[in-house]
């Protein structure tokens, strides 16, 4: 438990600390310590979960179980290799004039304020604290998406501000109904501890549950990006600085989907019957067609992989939705797989967007022969996210499959057309990037391309073979959410 | 069931809750800045009567804190913060034309009806004020974001925004004496972050598009230019 402490404190810390030191030459160094600490504080939670079991906070404050630790490992690797990025990629936004020293110090201080609300989402017992972190994740990058204060960028920061304001105030409003329905059969200080509401879901008024499960996947489903509320992640994630592009797409929208599975968990036990499951499915599909479709009109190499990122949430909301353990395992390592892959593109979308000088489709040409690393890394990315085998995201992707043929098969062609699309989205626009003629007046950029090739390395190795701990990690996980073991 | 046979605090609540969703239609219906936030802080004000009476009725403490907390954050912080602003971009003898002020009002009508309709499983085993401060909380939110639709200025977005908020609290007091003392503080953290940082942004869009109408933030859309 000491650990879970730590790993709450830790980012706080920062917050001041990044308040008052944030301009000095090697704050990129210490933010990536910061991080590399709490990673370390994660693995030895992930230790004592796996040894022990389930841990609850004395208070019942905060809980940790194989769901969410695995979730809290990924973001902390997330969050330290993006810092490994950020740190050059930061400098030589301030070279170039771009960023004076009071917004660096903002920069990283809300860096560590983004990290403190992700861990507090997932580590958190308690269904309001959870919704409040969640508000608190959109308040701290609020301010990093307008970090650069064109006009563009406040537009989409204030967008992103009042689209998610108001989307996640429903879930709240769900929140208060979920309470309501928990004060009927118990104590009030603790009725809304996910802990008690499991142990006595099945006690809670269905009907009551069922509304408020409809406000509350409005509401986080707004932060996940599921069509038609989506409108704000494309351009919160192109206007941003890149390595916050990384992280929106990489852990924000994986941990709404967290805050959405847990409720599901609740509506189960009390309706016994597959409504919840019913409406992730279709808001699911839904947001896989129509971000596959989008794809293909995009002007600007964020929003590309923006709209991907929609694809794939949409994806995993879906396979969550059908609940069974086979689709519930595949949404879990989907889950991962799509964070190292999402997370490893954006750093180098971000080296080709300095490199060219510009983020339109366009103007970026001939990556391989300016700078070799980069291009061969954008492409070997968007292979790995596209859902090429052998890497991890073909993996997943072929479970959420095999599951739906089992359990819906009359929806597996949508699923293949989705994907297809998708497929030929992205490649109608990376190759020429890629490949290209190379313009005159590109610029290399001091890259740092570690963060990159781990990633790529960790989900091709997900994708020939899940070492057997992991997988019975993920096999604990999916016993919790969805009862029985798929294995 | 007749309302003057209901107790004290039964009446109480459900004239208040009246009131509430008055406020709401007269944000609904008003051009002028300063008195939307003006009927905004009045709502506030309904609100930490509501948490107060309900205190009393409970003999709560915490319910005493969560309507010293209303009071000071929506009643005098952020309506201060707003009309400082409004003074300050010099937009206090502005007036912004609503179109289609009958359709909005009409629709906000129908918004009502809806919440009741939405909320009516709940009824059946519970106590009628119940029903009838859910649906007015859940109403207050959907005539927030009305408000948000039919108001182009940014700080009447910030007004239906806070004012979404005062729906869900009416909502949580009325229904379950709150939430746990934790999350309600949290959440008074929220609003207060949220409204310095609206207060920040007012500052950086007049800078950028000159004005605060948000029809002129119209660069980024998926249509070509």
């Amino acid at each position: 438990m000491i650990a879970a402490y730590l790993l709450l404190l830790l980012p706080l810390s920062g917050i001041v600390f990044f308040a008052v030191l944030g301009h000095h030459p090697r704050v990129g160094r210490i933010n990536i310590k910061f991080n590399a600490f709490a990673l370390l504080m994660s693995l030895w939670l992930a230790i004592d979960v796996f040894q022990s079991g389930s841990i609850i906070s004395p208070g019942q404050l905060f809980l940790i179980d194989s769901f969410n630790v695995y979730l809290i490992v990924l973001t902390a690797f997330v969050g330290l290799t993006t810092s490994i990025f950020s740190a050059p990629y930061m400098r030589h936004e301030q070279e170039n004039g771009k960023l004076s020293n009071k917004r660096l110090k903002l920069y990283y201080s809300m860096y560590q304020g983004f990290m403190f609300a992700m861990y507090l989402v997932l580590t958190t017992n308690n269904m309001g604290i959870l919704w409040v972190a969640m508000e608190a994740a959109t308040l701290a990058t609020v301010l990093l998406v307008s970090l650069y204060r064109t006009p563009e960028s406040i537009e989409a920061a204030w967008k992103y501000f009042i689209l998610c304001g108001v989307g996640i105030a429903q879930a709240l409003f769900g929140t208060v109904l979920l309470y309501y329905a928990a004060i009927q059969i118990g104590d009030t200080e603790n009725a809304l501890n996910w802990t008690v509401l499991y142990e006595n879901a099945s006690q809670l008024n269905p009907e009551i549950l069922e509304i408020a499960f409809v406000f509350m996947l409005i509401g986080y489903g707004t932060k996940i990006g599921l069509v038609p509320l989506h409108n704000w992640l494309p351009d919160a994630h192109s206007e941003g600085p890149t390595p916050m592009s990384a992280v929106l797409s990489g852990l924000l929208l994986n941990d709404a989907l967290y805050a959405v599975v847990r409720n599901k968990m609740l509506v189960d036990g009390a309706t016994q019957t597959h409504i919840a499951g019913h409406l992730m499915m279709g808001f699911g599909l839904l947001s896989f067609l129509v971000a596959a479709i989008f794809l293909h009109k995009q002007q600007d190499i964020k929003r590309l992989f923006s709209y991907s990122s929609i694809e794939h949430m949409g994806l995993m909301t879906f396979a969550f939705g059908i609940g069974t353990p086979f689709a519930t395992f595949a949404a879990l390592l989907h889950m991962m797989v799509h964070s190292l892959t999402k997370s490893a593109i954006f750093v180098t979308v971000g080296h080709a967007a300095q490199i060219a000088g510009t983020q339109r489709i366009e103007h970026i040409r001939g990556l391989i022969k300016t700078q070799p690393a980069v291009g061969w890394g954008l492409l070997i990315g968007t292979l790995a996210i596209a859902g090429f085998p052998p890497f991890g995201v073909f993996t997943s992707e072929f479970l959420v499959l095999l599951a739906t043929m089992h359990s819906y098969p009359w929806l597996t062609p949508l699923l293949l057309l989705g994907i297809g699309l998708a497929c030929a989205g992205l490649f109608r626009n990376i190759q020429p990037m890629v490949y290209g003629k190379q313009p005159e007046g590109q610029q290399l950029v001091p890259a740092n391309l570690w963060p990159v090739i781990i990633h790529l390395v960790i989900v091709l190795w997900l994708g020939l073979s899940i070492p057997q701990s992991l997988a019975e990690w993920f096999n604990q996980a999916t016993i919790l959410i969805s009862g029985s073991a798929p294995l | 069931m007749e309302l003057l046979e209901q107790d004290f605090y039964t009446q109480a609540i459900l004239s208040l809750a009246a009131l509430v969703g008055l406020t709401s239609f007269l944000m609904l219906g008003q051009g002028r800045l300063l008195r939307l936030i003006f009927v905004f802080a009045i709502q506030g004000l309904l609100l930490t009567l509501a948490t107060a009476l309900a205190g009393y009725s409970m003999n709560n403490t915490h319910l005493y804190i969560s309507a010293a907390i209303t009071l000071l954050l929506k009643v005098i912080l952020i309506p201060w913060m707003l009309e400082k602003q409004v003074f300050k971009l010099n937009l206090h003898r502005d007036v912004e034309a609503l179109n289609n002020k009958t359709a909005v009002m009409l629709g906000g009508a129908s918004l009502v009806v809806f919440s009741y309709y939405v909320l009516h499983p709940v009824i059946q085993d519970t106590p009628l004020v119940l029903l009838n401060a859910l649906a007015v909380g859940l109403s207050v939110v959907l005539l927030g974001m009305l408000l948000m639709i039919s108001h182009r200025h940014a700080i009447a977005h910030v007004v239906g925004f806070m004012s979404i908020e005062n729906g869900l609290f009416f909502a949580a007091i009325v229904s379950t004496r709150g939430m746990p003392m934790i999350v309600e503080l949290g959440i008074a953290f929220d609003v207060l972050v949220a409204a310095i940082l609206f207060g920040i942004f007012f500052l950086h869009i007049s800078r950028s598009i000159d004005s605060l109408d948000v029809d002129q933030m119209n660069r980024l859309n998926e249509v070509d230019q």
